[in-house]
Parts: C-alpha cells; structure tokens; sequence
C-alpha cells in the first residue's frame, strides 16, 4: 500500500492520512464557524421571508410581508420612516467614516516619526481606547457633555443648545462618539502605510517646487491608499450597523439601523421583521464597500 | 528621512485629547466625593468600596471574566489547530479559498447581524432540543465564534514565518509528526499563541453587542450592566467600575504589545 507514498514538507506520507490529518486539524474551528456563524446568518434570510407568530415567534409560511414594510407601507399607508433610518445610518457611517481618515493622517504621521524606542508606548496609547469597552467610552461622552462641563457651555453659548442642558442627545453627539470610537481602525493600518512611505517621492515632488496640497495628493495619498483602504473597510463594516452610540448619545430622534433592528428583538419581539432589517444592513454594508473598492481600484490605475 | 512639523504633531496631540478625554473624565469623578452632579467635592475611595459590596457587580465581573476565559481557552485551542491545518496542508485552490473566506467572515459582518443571527439560531436550537436557553454557555458559543478567526489569523501569519527546514531537520531525525508538532511547531508559535489568547480576551472584553443579544438575566456582564444603568442613571459606583474595567483592558493591551513583539522579534531571529 505504499503506491501513492509522497513527500510533504520533508515528510513520507500517503496522501489519505494527509487528508485525515487536514480534517482533524480544521473541522473543529471551521465546524465551530459554520455552525455559530455561517449557518446561522443564512437561516437570517430565510426567517426574513416568514411572518411573525401571534405570541412573537416566528410563523413558518412564506411571505414578502417584511420587505414591504421595510419599504415604509404598512396598515396605515406609506411612511418615509424606514427608508429615512437606513439613508441615515449609510450618511452616518460614510461622512464618520471620512471624518476618522481626515483626522487619521496627523496621527499616523506623529506615531511613524517617533523614535522606534517611544513609538512602542504611543501605539500602545493608541490601542488602549481601541480596546475599551465601546460602552464605557460612549458612557464617557455623556459626562464630558454633560451641562456643567466646558463643551455643553460653549455650545450653549453659541446658542446650538439651551443653556443648562447637555449637549446630548443631538446629532453632534452621535458624531464625536463614532468618530472617536473609530478613529483607531483607521489610524493603526494607515501608520502601517506611513511607516512603509518612500519619502524620496516626496523629497522629489518638493523639488520640483510643487505645493504642500499637491504633493499630498501625488506623493503620500496613493501610497497610502493601501492602509486606507483598510482603515475604511474596519471603519464602515461596524459604523453601519452600529448601535450603542446612537442610542446613548443620540436618542429616539436619531435612530439608526441598528437600534431598529435592535428593537425588534427587544421590545417588539418581531424576529422574522428584524431579520429582515439584518438583510438590508448586510446588503448596504456589501454594497458600499464594493462602490469604495471600485473607486479604490480606478484611483490605483489613474 | 521620517519627521512631521509642529502642525501635524499639535494635530496629533488634539487627536489624542479627543480619545483620551472622556476616559480621564471618567477616572476623575470616580474618586469624586461629590455624589449628585458633576462639581468636585474631593478626594474618596469610598465609590470603590461600594463596589465591593454591591453584590449584582460583583457577579456581573465575575461573569464578565468568566466568559473571557472560558471563551479565550476555546478559541485558543481551536485557532490554532485552525491556523496549523490551514497553512501546512496542502488544501486544493478551491477548498483553500472557501476555508480562507470562512476565516474572513467575522471580520466584514457587523456585530449586531452576528448577534441577531445567533438568537434566531439558538431559538431554532431550543425549540428542536430543548437546550440552548441563553445565558453563560450560549454566550460563549457566539463569543468563541467570533475570537476562532482572529486567533488564527495571528497563529498562521506567524507559521508562514517559519521556514520548512525546522520540520524536514525533525523528520530527518526520524521525529513522527505528533512529535514535530510538540518539539518544533509549538515552541515555535508560543509567543504568536500567547498574542493570540490576549487579543480573545480583549475582544471578549471589548464585546458588548453579541452579550447584549444573547445573555440570560443571569448573565449579565459589566459591559451590559453599565448600559442598563446608563438608562437607568448613574450612580458613581459606574465611574469606579469603569475605572477598573478600563486599568483591566490597559494590562491586557499592553501584554498583548509586549507578546506580539517578542513574537516578531524572534521571528526575525
């Protein structure tokens, strides 16, 4: 039986117990990820297209109920209410999004000129808020903007809000909370990019006298497309179906797509409507990120 | 030639303002004696004393590292049997790419799909077996679920660092492959498995959507209490025990820097 006897990776090994050995080594971890994971989000589609039982279960029958009220019409007619939610959540993650590489770039610029020795300590500055507890640090925002602090004063002040009020919820809370939430996804690859910049490219285009806007835009920015591209990806996958910041910092008034899903399991114990609102924030979440890869990809050929 | 001017560097540092000053202000009224409002009426360590003796808090914690660990240990093992599977054998362009997209899942899905997608999974799984109640063990499951992949991740770039030689040496020496593996490949990834364990637990930490969704009422983590309590108001207890969740998440991120940095250096070696 030593016929299909071979040699991998320095070893002498039939190619059947090289298969075994492949299965015993994946199954586990892939068994674990199809079963929790992958199989799960596919039977999501499939509830999607049931209806919700009369005790908040879910009612085995086909029905395309869900995706016509996701589209606004419902017993009492039309409502624009569902369709404004998911434009808004797109609005929020895309202009969050932008905001966090805008403000990115001084970061990954400061942490790649700091001598090898201090730039341990400055990324691990950086990291500690990427990986505290996203509750406590939107948590954190409500006493910063509380009323006896500067922010909601000068707010107040330049009449934005009553004086003696917080400066949450509002729009400008919603905003510095995803900002500040996702500015680490974006600056930690973007320093990668910067730290791998060719500054030669620079030095060349500050020799030919050209502005410092310009030789942003022909010498770092297409470098550091590449880490970019990554920072928006980690950036817009969880902004869009973010909801804790909207529902603490934002209130019933600037909801998003995830607190509606959220409240579908929640308080209204609607799953098969909820699984259906999962479908539409997956879909706009595949969606834009192929639009941005496209317009990634043109830029790199350009 | 790397240097950055004032701009940038003012810049950066308003950036870091912008992350770092709500967190301060959290510390800072947590050892404020002052109860109502946010005026400062001196020094006290009587907050975190309360936390002491506040008994749904200190469930809530010890669920909290509960889940962690438990979870961290699962994922530890099963990511790095993953990542060893997936980078030594030689899986077929198909079969390779399929196993690579499952890897990849839980990094473009967000969170809060994951988590309503395990309800609705786990309500099928109760109604079919009569188990799956939510609480600790279905809040492992998700959490392993998601940590399985990014243990991998780490554990296979740091495999594809070592060279072939290191096996073919062992084989030569006629070492058996279980052998290998425990004189050669595991030594060899110790550090990137520590990193591995470091960053499950933090994302567990981290983790408040896929706990939210899936807890029972006994099961309840610090992330999800400090949110209900959020609804609920705020006591200062919260500013004590965010302090603490916060100096936890700071060891763990720096022993996780410290790893992964061993780990690369001695892949450099």
């Amino acid at each position: 039986m030593t016929s299909d006897l071979k040699v991998h990776r320095g070893e002498m090994i039939t190619g059947p117990t090289l298969w075994w050995r492949g299965l015993f080594f994946v199954v586990p971890g892939m068994a674990w990820i199809v079963a929790f994971l992958a199989v799960p989000c596919l039977a999501l589609i499939a509830v999607a297209f049931t209806s919700r039982g009369s005790y908040g279960g879910i009612e085995w029958a086909f029905s395309i109920e869900n995706l016509r009220r996701l589209a606004g019409y419902d017993l009492f007619g039309w409502s624009p209410d569902n369709i404004r939610i998911l434009a808004r959540s797109l609005w929020v993650a895309l202009v969050s999004t932008l905001l966090c590489v805008v403000l990115a770039y001084p970061l990954a610029f400061f942490l790649a000129s700091r001598s090898v020795r201090s730039r341990a300590i400055w990324m691990t500055a950086l990291l500690i808020p990427f990986w505290t507890n996203l509750v406590i640090r939107t948590y954190a925002w409500l006493l910063v903007l509380a009323p006896e602090m500067p922010v909601a004063k000068i707010l107040a002040w330049m009449g934005l809000i009553e004086p003696g009020y917080p400066a949450y919820p509002s729009e400008i809370a919603v905003w510095i909370g995803m900002v500040s939430a996702f500015l680490p996804f974006v600056a930690l690859p973007l320093y990668t990019a910067v730290e791998k910049l060719d500054w030669t490219l620079v030095e060349a285009s500050q020799d030919l006298y050209a502005t410092r806007w310009r030789t942003f835009w022909t010498a770092i920015w297409p470098q550091t497309l590449p880490g970019i591209s990554v920072g928006v990806t980690l950036t817009l996958v969880p902004a869009m179906g973010m909801f804790v910041v909207p529902d603490m910092l934002g209130g019933a008034k600037y909801m998003l797509v995830g607190n509606l899903i959220q409240q579908q399991f929640g308080t209204a114990r609607d799953w098969p409507f909820g699984a259906m609102v999962s479908i539409a924030l997956m879909s706009l979440t595949l969606i834009t990120l192929l639009l941005v890869g496209r317009t990634k990809k043109k830029e790199v050929q350009a | 030639m790397k240097r950055s001017g004032w701009f940038v560097n003012v810049l950066a540092i308003g950036v870091f303002a912008l992350l770092y000053l709500p967190l301060l202000c959290v510390m800072a009224f947590s050892v404020n004696a002052s109860r109502m409002g946010l005026s400062w009426g001196g020094f006290t360590l009587s907050w975190y004393a309360k936390l002491f003796q506040d008994e749904l808090i200190l469930k809530a914690a010890a669920n909290t590292l509960e889940l962690a660990l438990a979870s961290t240990a699962i994922s530890t093992v099963l990511g790095t049997l993953l990542a060893i599977g997936i980078q030594r054998l030689p899986w077929g362009k198909r079969t390779g790419g399929a196993l690579e997209g499952l890897l990849n899942l839980p990094v473009v899905t967000p969170d809060i799909i994951f988590a309503v997608a395990l309800v609705i999974a786990f309500g099928a799984l109760r109604s079919l077996t009569g188990m799956f109640e939510l609480g600790m063990p279905t809040m492992i499951i998700g959490h392993v679920a998601f940590q399985v992949a990014f243990v991998a991740l780490i554990i296979r770039s740091r495999l594809q660092a070592i060279a072939v030689d290191f096996e073919e040496a062992a084989f030569d020496l006629y070492a058996s492959y279980g052998r290998m593996l425990w004189t050669v490949i595991l030594p060899l990834l110790r550090p990137a498995i520590f990193a591995g364990a470091a960053l499950a637990f933090t994302l567990s930490l981290d983790d408040f959507v896929i706990s939210f969704f899936t807890s029972g009422p006994d099961s309840i983590t610090l992330p999800i209490y400090i949110y209900a309590a959020v609804h609920r108001g705020v006591t200062p207890e919260i500013h004590a025990l965010s302090t603490l969740v916060m100096v936890l998440t700071i060891l763990v991120v720096s022993l996780m820097q410290w790893l992964t940095a061993k780990s690369e250096k001695e892949s450099i070696a």
